[in-house]
């Protein structure tokens, strides 16, 4: 509010120390056509995601069942003491956002730029090639979850039929989504295949911009292609590394439609915990503790906030210096 | 300066968006062939009333269907249905009902209930009691009453949960039904050295609350009913020394589990009974609305969970008992009451058992002429029971044992070793739900 | 380090016949074996989806998944479209994507615009809170979101439940609030590379800001709109979270999470599974397939500065 009603005040000022023509003083119309297109977006923001982040981190203190206002009570770390102490599924999510995160880093970020390389030459088809690894990108995560559903399911699914382990009663019977100790990478290579193509075009526009006489002076002296690669292509591809590093961090964070699905629409498998998993189920369910979800919420914020504002600072520092 | 534009701010704001809003207002065309209009009506309307189902699978729906139907042709009432999946509702019941409920919800007797009469979500129905009392019996009475005495709930039918299996594959093999523990471990042993998964089970996705009737029947053969209510209810530990014996027992059964249990529904280890894939499971009456070949009804049977302790022998019978309730927030309380008072007459549980026959009707009035066997042995066993348990998430708190206990016994049965850990991890839990 | 050294050398042509030319042949032919085996791995879940929709369950049930089909037939599909009532949770879809791109659009463009033509104090301030926005992870803010959605009240003509809860409208609002992030960062950083000559001149002609931005502004961001529109189409299209969350009754829902409550209709038969889920894939795979060179576009347009 104050904002907004401010940055439409009289006092504009010139943020950067460059000379540039000033601008006049804006009309009432002008005012007021800036002040709704700009206000609205601002407050549907603030009340509807700053809010509730900050909200998050208040009920997290409390203890509360969800229903009516007056049963909210102040507890102070209680919930924090719980969920580190006292709550089994929450060291395993962490872990497993750690692991999600690591293999995200190590093993679809690099498929997807070696593939960008090899896709980047003038080769023949190279459209066709792009269409079908990029293809799982358009797919609703949670439309990917059902369909490795059906790769994975142990009984008729693609996996155990041709490894022929799809035998109940037989000797090997392997069940991708259940056994604990599979699914979690079960479910991680179904998020690669979509992964991959993501930071395959990412990078592969980042490539096409490269400026192509860099490349010729490379060549000429006499560097050969994995020299070209790292000594003048990554520098200059730096804005889209850090990109892809923000996509990698913040989607690894945000991961919740596919596990949603493939645990079976309810976020709840041993193996599969994740931090937004165990918020949601918090929140919603039958006998919900709106609390304790913020606290885990909170936790999830803080971390968040941390890659945010790293990006966000290293992207907006040019601008301040421009 | 600053305060005329907010206003205009505002009024602009609303316009907008009204813009939106206008694209949204057109009411969707609800061309889906079925009885389930969209709800993007207006309040009031005198002659309709909403029903809020979770009877999505393809039998309930239809049963509810006919149900919904047979009431408006007996009493001019439109009813706009509204159904979610099954495991989906029950999770975001609160949400429900404290958001937009429809005016009659499905839902369960029991503590399950009670805890949301508690909250003040459900619509007290003495007055609808006072007119269908009669048709049921105390015990039924009873289940449908909250803390305060007050009733909020009307039954429409319960079901057993026993050990079912198909007769032919039994009388193929040569196996008998099993009336103690003994006998029943040597039937699964035998079972997997005929090449069959001994009892089939399927507790992925969002139906690990089917491991609960093990559990239960375990608990209630070897240590009693007042023992396990009173563990249910948040009085006794989960720690309790008696409760290694269950865990132990339980441990027996798992190597004859069918494998994979923990990535499939339900309605898949029922199919894999019905394929004679698997000998057995323990399941309630349910199972039967998984049926696709209608055959196959009549193949099907059941004996009671076999007894350990003789002390207790097989005197508790597992029979949760599904209903409606009245949402608090209802829009159409009196036409609710209406529709209320017409389900708790057996006419209306003779409508939805003409499709679903999976179930006993809970009314005493209700019309047993057209139960097939299964459904007369399920009356029988529920009548002549000395106990008669809701379920493990009815009976108890449903967030607690959704959270804590399902997914501690899911994790047990991955590995069953000492069950003593996993009581104590549940233990450690159940101060955080039971405060009182 | 390098580019520097690298732009300083006189740019010589590139000599006509390089020895690499020589062994191009070889090796293109082993990427192109590499790239085509690694496209039809990927292909293969869909490719595996469509088989399994395609097949009678009677007959996989018979024969297992993994056996020569006896008769292809679209059935699995029309089932799964008519009996679940398909082109209702379509029609839901269309109802909350087109407004959401349309509104998300308007007010990204007018505060990029903002932050990209005026020197006023809050302008990286601003910029932030957009694009901070859009980055958390919708969990965090779901458990108060979710009660603020109970409690804010809605006038009828907007929503079925008198509430934010439960509505379309509701849905919308978070994904403007949402999305508006994104296209606020992707769409200051095109407009800077449009000189700001140009819209200053006009002001200095003394036309209002609100033609600058009509006229001047908003025909020159077109490929950045398109490639947005298109971006953001998908995305909100395929939200699943949201609507899930905010929305109880199942007949309002859009098509991606309506498919979850559905697929317990289909127990047992991941024939239905599949061709629900295909489906529900169509309309995004055709935006793609039309609309492929935006698509990519948008999500490349915000990354790379030129």
């Amino acid at each position: 509010m104050a904002l907004t009603a401010d940055v439409t005040g009289k006092n504009a000022k010139a943020a950067a120390p460059r000379r540039r023509p000033r601008t006049r003083v804006l009309s009432v119309g002008d005012k007021l056509f800036l002040a709704v297109l700009i206000g609205v977006p601002l407050l549907a923001l603030l009340a509807f995601v700053w809010l509730p982040a900050l909200a998050s981190v208040g009920i997290s203190f409390t203890q509360w069942d969800g229903i009516g206002l007056s049963s909210i009570h102040w507890v102070g770390l209680q919930n924090y003491k719980n969920i580190f102490t006292n709550y089994p599924p929450f060291w395993p999510a962490v872990e497993h956002n750690v692991i999600w995160m690591v293999f995200t880093a190590l093993v679809p970020t690099p498929a997807g730029i070696f593939l960008a390389y090899q896709l980047d030459r003038k080769i023949r088809f190279s459209r066709v090639y792009q269409m079908a690894i990029f293809l799982p990108v358009v797919l609703s995560t949670a439309v990917v979850g059902f369909i490795w559903e059906i790769v994975y399911d142990p009984d008729h699914g693609l996996l155990n039929s041709v490894l022929g382990t799809n035998n109940p009663s037989g000797k090997h019977y392997i069940d991708w989504l259940g056994d604990p100790h599979l699914n979690l990478w079960a479910v991680l290579v179904a998020s690669a295949w979509r992964h991959t193509g993501y930071v395959m075009i990412l990078y592969l526009a980042g490539l096409k911009s490269v400026d192509p006489s860099l490349r010729e002076a490379a060549a000429i002296d006499g560097a050969n292609g994995r020299q070209t690669f790292l000594r003048v292509i990554v520098p200059a591809m730096k804005p889209i590394n850090v990109t892809i590093i923000v996509v990698t961090v913040m989607e690894s964070l945000r991961a919740f439609d596919m596990v949603y699905v493939l645990s079976g629409n309810n976020g709840s498998k041993q193996g599969l915990e994740l931090l937004s998993l165990l918020i949601t189920n918090n929140t919603v369910g039958e006998s919900p503790r709106p609390g304790y979800g913020s606290a885990l919420a909170t936790v999830l914020l803080v971390v968040s906030l941390a890659a945010i504002v790293t990006f966000l600072v290293q992207n907006f520092r040019k601008e301040r210096q421009a | 300066m600053s305060r005329g534009p907010i206003t205009d701010r505002r009024t602009l704001l609303r316009g907008a968006i009204g813009g939106a809003g206008l694209l949204l207002a057109s009411p969707a065309l609800a061309a889906c062939g079925k009885s389930n209009a969209s709800s993007s009506g207006s309040g009031g309307g005198g002659s309709q009333v909403t029903f809020g189902s979770d009877g999505s699978d393809p039998t309930p729906r239809k049963a509810y269907g006919a149900l919904t139907s047979a009431y408006t042709a007996a009493s001019g009432m439109q009813v706009r249905t509204n159904t979610l999946d099954h495991n989906t509702f029950a999770q975001q019941i609160t949400a429900y009902l404290q958001g937009t409920p429809e005016d009659v919800v499905t839902w369960f007797a029991g503590y399950r209930m009670q805890f949301f009469a508690q909250k003040n979500l459900l619509h007290p129905i003495d007055d609808v009691w006072a007119q269908i009392g009669g048709g049921f019996s105390d015990a039924a009475k009873k289940l449908s009453l909250g803390l305060d005495g007050k009733a909020y709930f009307v039954p429409l039918y319960n079901y057993p949960w026993g050990v079912f299996y198909r007769k032919s594959l039994f009388a193929a093999k040569g196996y008998q039904p099993a009336a103690d523990w003994d006998s029943f471990v040597a039937l699964c042993a035998q079972m997997k050295k005929d090449g069959l998964s001994p009892l089939a089970a399927g507790f992925g996705g969002g139906d690990s609350w089917t491991n609960l009737g093990t559990f239960d029947y375990l608990n209630l053969r070897i240590n009693g009913y007042d023992f396990h209510m009173q563990l249910m209810g948040g009085k006794a530990a989960w720690s309790d020394p008696r409760l290694n014996a269950v865990m132990d027992h339980w441990r027996q059964l798992s190597p004859y589990l069918e494998a994979g249990a923990s990535g499939r529904k339900w309605q898949d280890a029922a199919q894999s009974v019905f394929d004679k894939k698997s000998g057995m499971t323990v399941t309630g009456l349910f199972m039967g609305q998984a049926i696709t070949d209608e055959s196959l009804r009549d193949d099907m049977d059941f004996f009671a969970f076999p007894a350990i302790d003789p002390t207790h022998g097989q005197d508790a019978v597992e029979a949760p008992t599904d209903g409606f309730v009245l949402s608090a927030k209802a829009k159409h309380v009196d036409a609710g009451k209406k529709m209320l008072e017409w389900i708790g007459t057996s006419a209306a549980e003779t409508v939805y058992a003409g499709v679903d026959p999976s179930n006993v009707g809970a009314s005493t009035k209700a019309d047993t002429s057209k139960y097939n066997a299964l459904q007369q042995k399920s009356a029988q066993m529920i009548a002549s029971a000395k106990y008669i348990t809701q379920f493990g998430d009815r009976d108890s708190d449903p967030g607690f044992i959704s959270a804590v206990v399902e997914p501690g016994f899911a994790q047990w049965l991955a590995s069953p070793d000492d069950g003593a850990s996993t009581l104590k991890k549940i233990e450690s839990q159940r101060s955080q739900y039971f405060t009182s | 380090m390098t580019t520097t050294t690298a732009t300083d050398l006189p740019k010589a042509a590139a000599p006509a016949g390089r020895p690499a030319t020589r062994s191009r042949r070889p090796r293109g032919l082993g990427r192109h074996v590499f790239l085509a085996l690694v496209s039809v791995g990927w292909l293969i879940p869909l490719a595996w989806a469509l088989f399994t929709s395609l097949r009678s369950y009677s007959d996989t049930a018979e024969h297992g998944y993994l056996s020569w089909p006896h008769g292809l037939s679209f059935d699995n599909f029309s089932t799964a479209f008519d009996q679940s009532g398909m082109p209702h949770f379509f029609w839901n879809s269309l109802l909350i994507t087109v407004p959401a791109v349309l509104l998300t659009l308007l007010f990204a463009s007018a505060v990029a615009f903002f932050v990209s033509r005026f020197d006023f104090r809050f302008n990286i301030a601003l910029l932030m809170l957009f694009t901070a926005g859009n980055l958390l992870p919708a969990q965090v803010i779901i458990t108060p979101l979710y009660k603020l959605y109970l409690q804010l009240p809605l006038p009828s003509f907007l929503s079925g439940s008198g509430y934010f809860y439960d509505s379309a409208f509701g849905v919308i609002t978070i994904h403007v609030a949402y999305q508006c992030g994104f296209c606020v960062f992707v769409l200051s950083n095109y407009m800077r590379t449009i000189p700001r000559e140009i819209s200053e001149a006009a002001l200095v002609d003394g036309a209002p800001v609100w033609r600058q931005y009509f006229q001047i502004i908003l025909p020159l961001c077109r490929p950045a709109f398109a490639a947005l529109a298109t971006l953001e189409s998908i995305w909100i299209y395929n939200d699943f979270f949201w609507s899930l969350i905010l929305m109880e009754t199942g007949d309002k829902r859009p098509v991606t999470s309506a498919l979850a409550g559905l697929s317990g209709e289909y127990f047992t038969n991941p024939n239905l599974i599949a061709a629900g889920a295909l489906l529900t894939c169509i309309p995004t795979l055709l935006i793609y397939l039309v609309l492929q060179r935006h698509f990519v576009g948008g999500l490349t347009i915000g990354a790379s500065k030129t």
